[in-house]
C-alpha cells in the first residue's frame, strides 16, 4: 500500500524502539543494568524481573538504560539478584529482585 | 517486542562460508525452544571483517563472534541466550592486545579507527527489511528533500560538502549533477554505476548487500534534484546477492510509493530499474556503461559530448558510483559543514576501501580521507602475517598503482595518491609482502587488462598485448636493458593515445612498479634473478647440507627429479624439475631452499 509522509514517520517511531537495541556505540556512557540469569537466577524469576525492566524501558522509552544478561553471579539464596553500573559511579548489587522492585529501581534511574 | 539479536552476516563473504545454513540453525533451535517470541534472528549486511567470517553479533551484549559454525549454534543457544553467559572461545580474540578475547565489536582495533558514513547501515539492519532501513533515518532525507528544499539548493549542498566522486576518478559530484540539472530537456536519466570490475574491490557489492536503499532514496534525490523521473542501475550478474536484495528493495519501495508516480504524494515521480551487465570491465567506463545499457555491445564513446549533455539514450544523464550515493542521504540529513569537516582541503569525507592480499584482517574499512596508510594496514589491517615484511600496496587496481614502505605516512587522498603515481581508484587495496614479485604483480594486472581489453581502439587493443610479451621476457630472463627502456616508451604512448579510461590507465602498475622497484626490473634482466623467488623460469631449487636422506621428497617429486642414497645427501635434477614447490611443503628439515 502507498504510505504517506505521516504514514513513514510512524513507521519509524514504532521500529526505532525495535532496532535500538542494536545500538551500543555509547556504551560506556549507558546505565548498564546487568540481570543474573544461571538456573538459580532463571528458576527463582530472574526472566520476569528482566522482562519487566525491558517493557518499562520500551513503555516510556528511556534512553541510555541497557539491560542485558549474565550466568550465575554466586549468591544463589539470593538470586534474582541484578548489577546496576551508572558511569563514574561505583557499582551496587540488588537482591531478590522482584518485577515490581525492578521497576521501581528503573524508575529512580531514570529520574 | 524482541529482547535479544542474533545478528548473522549475509555479505558474500559469510554466506560463501555457509552463513545461510547458520541462521537457518538458530531460527529452528531457537523455535524448538520456545524461545523465538523473545529472540529474533536477522540477516544483515557484511560488517567488514571478512577475515574470521562468518560472524555472529548478538545484541544488547553486542558479543562478537568470529568464525562460526553450524555445529557451534546449539552451545551458542544454551550458553549465550539461555543462561547468558559469553562462549569464550568463540568470542574474536585481537592479536594486538596478546590475542585476548574481545567482547563486542565496538572494542576491535579494526572497528575503533572507522568512521562509518556510507557502511553506516552494513551489519545493522536486515537489508530485505524496509521497516528497519526507516527506523534508522531512512527516507527521512528524501522527505526534506521532496518537502523542503528547491532542486538548486539539494545540488548547493552536495556542491558545498565537497564530496567527490568515489569510482575513482574524483570529480566533484555537485558540478556533475550541476552540468545536467543545466540542461533543458523533457528526459534525463539517472545511473547509477555498480559494475564494480577491480580485482579485489567489494565495497559497492557490500553497501548494496547490506544497504540498498539508501542507493534507491540517493537516486531519487538526484533525480529530483536534476529533474529526472528515470533511473537506471548497473549492475555485475556475478553479484547474485546484491541482485537479489536490490529486487527486494525496489519491490518494497514501489510497494511504500516511495518509487513511482507522485511519491509521498509530492506530485514527483520517479522510477528505478535494474540492468545487469555480464562481467566486461570496461563496462565500468561510463560511456561503455550506458552504451550497454541502451542494448549495444558494451564499448567506450568518444568524449566530449559528455554524459550530462549526451549521455544515454543521447539525453543528460547523471552517473554515479554506488558510494557516492550511499552518502547522498547521510550529507542531506547531517548537513554539508558535517561532511566537509571530515577529510583534507581537497578530499572531503570518508573512503571504503577493500583490503585484500597479504594482510590479517582482510575485509571492509571505512576511514576519513587523510588517514595514514601506515595506519590502514597496521592498526587496521593487523600487518602482513605471518611476521612477514610490507612491501607496497596496490590501490586501484589494474589502473592504479602501487604504493612502496617509504610512502606509508602519506595521508590518503585523491591528490596525494596520484601525486605518488597511484590513484585512489575505487578503493580496492591489495597488499603485498616481501614474497611478492613486483614484475610479477605488473604482469598479473596487465593479463587482466588485455583480457579485459574491449578491441576497439588500437592503443589498447595491441598496445597492452605487447606490453605483456615485454613482461614475459622479462620474468623469463629473455630481456636485454633496451626492451626495458622500449617497454616504458610504450607505456606513455598507450596512455596518451588509447580512446578510454581502460587504455589509458592499463600501463599504470608497470610505470609504478618501474618507478619504485626498477631494481627488481633489473635484477630480472642483468643477473636473471627474481629477488622475491617467484618467477619461475629464474629460479632453482636447491637442496642444502641440512638433508638427513628421508627420501621424502623424492617420493613426492611428481617429475621423479630428486634422487640420492639414503641417509646421503639428495640432489635436484634442475633439467627435469618443474617448480612445483611440493618438495618444499614436504620436507622436515627445512634442506630445501629457492634460489
Amino acid at each position: 500500500m502507498k504510505k504517506s509522509i505521516a504514514d513513514i514517520m510512524a513507521i519509524r517511531q514504532s521500529m526505532q524502539s525495535e532496532i535500538i537495541l542494536r545500538d551500543n556505540v555509547d556504551a560506556e556512557k549507558e546505565i548498564h543494568i546487568i540481570v543474573g540469569m544461571g538456573t538459580c537466577g532463571i528458576e527463582a524469576g530472574a526472566r520476569e524481573v528482566f522482562n519487566a525492566m525491558v517493557d518499562y524501558i520500551e513503555e516510556h522509552d528511556l534512553k541510555g538504560i541497557r539491560v542485558t544478561r549474565t550466568g550465575c553471579m554466586g549468591d544463589c539464596a539470593d538470586e534474582p539478584m541484578i548489577e546496576v553500573h551508572v558511569p563514574g559511579k561505583e557499582h551496587e548489587v540488588y537482591k531478590k529482585v522482584t518485577a515490581k522492585k525492578a521497576v521501581e529501581i528503573i524508575k529512580k534511574l531514570a529520574k | 517486542m524482541y529482547r535479544t539479536h542474533i545478528l548473522v552476516c549475509g555479505g558474500t563473504g559469510c554466506h560463501s562460508n555457509n552463513s545461510g545454513k547458520i541462521r537457518e540453525a538458530f531460527e529452528e533451535q531457537i523455535k524448538a525452544k520456545g524461545l523465538d517470541k523473545d529472540v529474533c534472528v536477522v540477516g544483515t549486511g557484511c560488517f567488514g571483517l571478512c577475515a574470521v567470517g562468518p560472524i555472529i553479533i548478538i545484541y544488547p551484549e553486542g558479543a562478537f563472534y568470529s568464525c562460526v559454525t553450524v555445529d557451534d549454534v546449539p552451545e551458542i543457544i544454551e550458553e549465550h541466550i539461555v543462561k547468558g553467559r559469553l562462549v569464550e572461545r568463540l568470542l574474536y580474540h585481537e592479536k594486538a592486545l596478546g590475542n585476548k578475547a574481545v567482547h563486542s565489536l565496538a572494542e576491535t582495533n579494526f572497528y575503533k579507527k572507522q568512521t562509518r558514513v556510507a557502511l553506516h547501515n552494513c551489519g545493522v539492519i536486515n537489508p530485505e527489511r524496509i521497516d528497519e532501513y526507516i527506523a534508522r533515518d531512512g527516507y527521512q532525507a528524501l522527505i526534506k528533500c521532496l518537502t523542503e528544499y528547491e532542486p538548486q539548493q539539494i545540488i548547493d549542498i552536495i556542491s558545498a560538502s565537497g564530496l567527490r566522486g568515489r569510482g575513482g576518478a574524483g570529480f566533484p559530484t555537485g558540478r556533475k549533477w550541476q552540468f545536467a540539472k543545466n540542461q533543458v530537456n523533457d528526459t534525463k536519466y539517472v545511473c547509477c554505476n555498480a559494475d564494480e570490475g577491480d580485482p579485489g574491490a567489494f565495497m559497492d557489492r557490500s553497501v548494496l548487500e547490506g544497504d540498498p536503499h539508501a542507493v534507491l532514496e540517493a537516486m531519487t534525490i538526484a533525480g529530483y534534484a536534476i529533474g529526472s523521473h528515470q533511473g537506471y542501475i548497473y549492475v555485475r550478474a556475478e553479484y547474485p546477492i546484491a541482485v537479489e536484495r536490490l529486487k527486494i528493495a525496489i519491490a518494497q519501495s514501489r510497494e511504500y510509493g516511495l518509487l513511482g508516480d507522485d511519491i509521498l504524494g509530492t506530485g514527483f515521480s520517479f522510477d528505478i530499474e535494474l540492468k545487469l551487465g555480464s562481467g566486461a570491465f570496461v563496462c565500468g567506463e561510463e560511456t561503455a556503461l550506458m552504451t550497454s545499457i541502451e542494448g549495444h555491445r558494451g564499448e567506450p564513446r568518444p568524449r566530449p559530448p559528455f554524459p550530462a549533455v549526451k549521455g544515454l539514450f543521447g539525453k543528460p544523464t547523471i552517473l554515479n558510483n554506488v558510494e557516492t550515493y550511499a552518502n547522498i542521504t547521510q550529507i542531506i540529513l547531517n548537513g554539508a559543514e558535517w561532511f566537509a569537516s571530515m577529510g583534507t582541503e581537497k578530499s572531503k569525507g570518508t573512503k571504503i576501501f577493500a583490503l585484500g592480499g597479504k594482510i590479517t584482517n582482510t575485509g571492509l574499512v571505512e576511514i576519513p580521507m587523510g588517514t595514514t596508510l601506515r595506519e590502514i594496514i597496521e592498526d587496521i589491517g593487523g600487518g602482513c602475517p605471518n611476521g612477514k615484511k610490507f612491501k607496497a600496496a596496490q590501490t586501484g587496481g589494474p589502473s592504479g598503482g602501487c604504493i612502496p614502505a617509504e610512502h606509508l605516512d602519506i595521508p590518503i587522498d585523491y591528490d596525494n595518491l596520484i601525486s605518488i603515481g597511484s590513484m585512489m581508484g575505487s578503493g580496492g587495496m591489495i597488499v603485498m609482502d616481501e614474497d611478492n614479485c613486483m614484475v610479477d604483480i605488473a604482469k598479473f594486472f596487465l593479463e587482466f587488462t588485455v583480457d579485459e581489453s574491449c578491441g576497439k581502439c588500437t592503443p589498447c587493443r595491441i598496445g597492452n598485448r605487447r606490453l605483456l610479451e615485454y613482461l614475459e621476457k622479462i620474468t623469463t630472463g629473455k630481456a636485454t636493458m633496451q626492451d626495458l627502456d622500449d617497454m616504458e616508451q610504450l607505456c606513455y604512448y598507450i596512455k596518451n593515445n588509447s580512446l578510454c579510461g581502460l587504455g589509458q590507465t592499463a600501463p599504470n602498475p608497470v610505470l609504478s612498479t618501474l618507478r619504485y622497484f626498477r631494481d627488481e626490473y633489473e635484477a630480472h634482466i642483468k643477473e636473471r634473478r627474481c629477488p622475491a623467488h617467484v618467477c619461475k623460469q629464474l629460479i632453482q631449487y636447491k637442496i642444502t647440507d641440512a638433508c638427513k636422506g628421508c627420501s621424502a621428497c623424492s617420493r613426492k617429486c611428481p617429475v621423479g627429479a630428486i634422487s640420492g642414497e639414503i641417509k646421503k645427501k639428495f640432489e635436484i635434477d634442475q633439467n627435469k624439475c618443474i617448480k612445483c614447490g611440493q618438495c618444499i611443503a614436504t620436507c622436515r628439515f627445512g634442506a630445501i631452499i629457492k634460489e
